[in-house]
């Protein structure tokens, strides 16, 4: 890869996934994962977004690559993809912008969340390698599921970055142990049986899930989809270790002027935390 | 012995075994197909899969198909020799598998029939679908109506604007119409809609998917309820007293691709029997307004499958674009583009001008108005015949009448005189 031509200090590196939630176990907090869809609502507003989040104290942040054909998620993040390659927003740019924050001393973990296609285009080794080189710590790829990620796994795995897997609630224990043995980083567990989409209410039955894939795994357990209020987040903390915050807070943001979002997001936020 | 299959991104070494033998267990044609479904649905895709294995093997279940075939669709079908088509192409004998003569007017009910079925016997009284030209959507909201069970049908809010007849049958038939509002407004993204529902609704819903398409078991069971049509072509063929023997190619339109794997499938393994699908070129291929995905596609991973899709660089899908509706869609059954890419099967393409041409042809030699994308298949055959002798036979899969497109046909042919 090319070097930058500005002056900046030294780019800073990620902590890790692992030093991270070891770190809020040790505080007593639920980790608290923060999602944006990079270009939204344009490129620079969605970097001051991250930053702000960042400084609102993100323990890690899932940074969302627009698709053309979003088939996991609900109408908000469907609606900002939109809005994002609209305006040509792809993931070199999603790339770039973790380059950017990482220059400007983030040294939380940054994860790409993405669909199979951009992805395989732009190959997986060489998405590994680069990963590796910017400072993105691993990706999360919700229509790859374990019969389909040999190849991605090893280019991850090669370049020594985090393959975060998705668990359902559908999911047999048979499919939790096959996801357990190639999981890394995390794992996303999926809170309820659709897509995402801010809810009113945790889906029953929460508990005895993360019981489930609790007993296949010793990674940290982040739950996602749905997650809309502090009440929510203090529920999944008693179970599991973080909590992903997407479509209501893009849904309370969006209102604005870009200019106010990312203090906005930063007060969303930290509202969870009360 | 293995067969080495090329492409720019990958190579893979295939074992050599008859076509008819595909996909593996992986749900694999060579590097195509598999199931890149979200992990909530997985649980599902291996219930369909294992419901659908014994369905297959229970000769109690292929009854309940036959039957309907038979006494509910009309089948078998004829397959018809066209003489004044044949004359007016000059060359090979051109016979038509009569597929527009099916009970809502194409092959869609096949297919239909069989995952109804499939649903009924797993206890799913909920049938989600997606349709393009409504088409397939009318099948389902058809073999609903026939087993008692509820449907809802996704289509591109554009398609249902350009396809309204067809909305009112569906609804008639009882099924709920949801328009979808994302994205491009058109098939694919109305099986977007149906994927997100078949998400939140798994427990309860079957989602019976229109073509050869999406992950696996899709592109195998779909194929499997369709393969009627060259099983019965391929009798008829032998039977037929102006043929009797095997055809010399058959032809068929291409869009995901339902019709055209249903009739290649049991003549894969006569390797006389040249295959030809006919993709949709639009406006024409280079002015990259078509749905020529084989033509002028890559690989990549869309719907659940890796397969041939129209994308740009960094791998966004890329909006189809045809006259036709149900062919008016970026990507392709994966076992097409197996063949396309072990060459046991070519890919050609026929514009939005010249399907018309093969829309009016058809109606004015043979009495038979034929859908506008069976249109494509019919210009193609007919420019194909011209090249061959009269001792050879070409099939066309006449894959659907078209009394649907006539607004659509008729309005292109008044622009183009202005």
């Amino acid at each position: 890869m090319t070097a930058p031509v500005t002056t900046s200090p030294a780019a800073s590196r990620s902590i890790g996934i692992a030093a991270t939630f070891e770190r809020a176990r040790s505080e007593g907090r639920t980790a608290l994962l923060p999602f944006i869809t990079v270009g939204f609502p344009d490129l620079a507003t969605s970097e001051e977004i991250a930053m702000a989040l960042v400084e609102a104290g993100a323990d890690a942040m899932e940074i969302g690559v627009p698709f053309s054909d979003p088939l996991a998620d609900g109408s908000t993040v469907q609606r900002t993809g939109q809005v994002a390659l609209a305006q040509g927003t792809r993931l070199v740019d999603c790339l770039e912008l973790v380059r950017r924050l990482r220059s400007r001393g983030v040294t939380i973990p940054l994860v790409l969340m993405g669909y199979t296609n951009p992805f395989y285009q732009y190959g997986y080794d060489r998405l590994a390698a680069d990963a590796a080189e910017i400072g993105v710590d691993g990706f999360i790829v919700p229509d790859l599921p374990a019969e389909e990620s040999d190849r991605f796994l090893e280019a991850c795995r090669a370049h020594g970055r985090d393959l975060i897997f998705l668990v359902a609630p559908t999911s047999t224990d048979e499919r939790l142990r096959l996801i357990a043995e190639r999981a890394s980083g995390f794992v996303y567990c999926v809170s309820l049986t659709g897509v995402t989409g801010a809810r009113s209410d945790m889906a029953a039955g929460l508990p005895e899930y993360i019981a489930r894939v609790r007993a296949t795994t010793d990674l940290p357990l982040v739950v996602g989809f749905g997650i809309s209020t502090a009440e929510h987040v203090a529920t999944v903390g008693k179970h599991a270790d973080g909590a992903i915050i997407a479509s209501a807070m893009i849904n309370a943001i969006e209102v604005l002027p870009p200019a106010e979002q990312p203090a906005a997001a930063a007060a969303f936020m930290r509202n969870l935390r009360s | 012995m293995t067969t080495t299959l090329q492409n720019p991104a990958e190579t893979v070494a295939v074992p050599s075994r008859s076509w008819s033998a595909w996909p593996d267990s992986q749900g694999r044609f060579g590097e195509f197909g598999g199931k890149f479904a979200p992990e909530t649905l997985m649980p599902a895709v291996a219930e369909l899969e294992a419901a659908y294995a014994d369905a297959r093997q229970d000769p109690a279940f292929q009854a309940a198909i036959d039957d309907l075939f038979f006494n509910y669709v009309g089948r078998p079908t004829p397959l018809m020799f066209a003489p004044r088509l044949t004359e007016h192409a000059g060359g090979a004998k051109i016979f038509l598998k009569r597929e527009d003569l099916a009970h809502t007017g194409s092959h869609k009910i096949n297919n239909a029939i069989g995952q109804g079925l499939l649903a009924q016997r797993m206890g799913k009284r909920r049938i989600i679908a997606e349709t393009g030209a409504g088409q397939h959507g009318v099948a389902t909201a058809t073999i609903c109506a026939r087993l008692g069970l509820e449907c809802i049908v996704y289509m591109g809010a554009l398609d249902v604007e350009r396809q309204a007849p067809n909305v009112a049958r569906m609804r008639l038939l009882g099924a709920e119409v949801v328009p979808v509002t994302s994205g491009s407004q058109t098939l694919k993204d109305a099986i977007n809609e149906a994927i997100r529902d078949w998400v939140t609704n798994v427990e309860t819903t079957f989602y019976l998917i229109g073509s050869v398409m999406a992950m696996h078991p899709y592109p195998m069971m779909v194929r499997d309820f369709q393969r009627v049509i060259g099983v019965e072509a391929r009798r008829q063929a032998h039977e037929h007293a102006e043929l009797g023997r095997l055809p010399d190619a058959i032809v068929a339109c291409v869009g995901g691709g339902s019709n055209a794997m249903g009739i290649f499938h049991p003549f894969l393994d006569d390797e006389s029997v040249a295959l030809v699908g006919v993709e949709a070129a639009g406006d024409g291929v280079e002015t990259g307004r078509h749905a020529a995905t084989m033509t002028a596609g890559t690989i990549g991973v869309i719907h659940g499958m890796r397969t041939y899709v129209l994308q740009d660089e960094a791998g966004q899908i890329m909006e189809a674009h045809s006259i036709s509706a149900g062919l008016d869609y970026p990507g392709v059954g994966p076992e097409h583009s197996f063949l396309r890419q072990s060459g046991r099967a070519d890919y050609v393409s026929v514009t939005d001008d010249q399907a018309l041409e093969g829309f009016k042809l058809l109606t004015a030699t043979e009495g038979i108005i034929p859908a506008l994308e069976t249109s494509h298949a019919i210009f193609h055959a007919a420019r194909m015949a011209a090249t061959m002798s009269p001792d050879q036979s070409i099939v066309i899969c006449c894959s659907g009448r078209g009394d649907k497109d006539l607004d659509t046909a008729l309005n292109a042919m008044a622009g183009k005189r202005h």
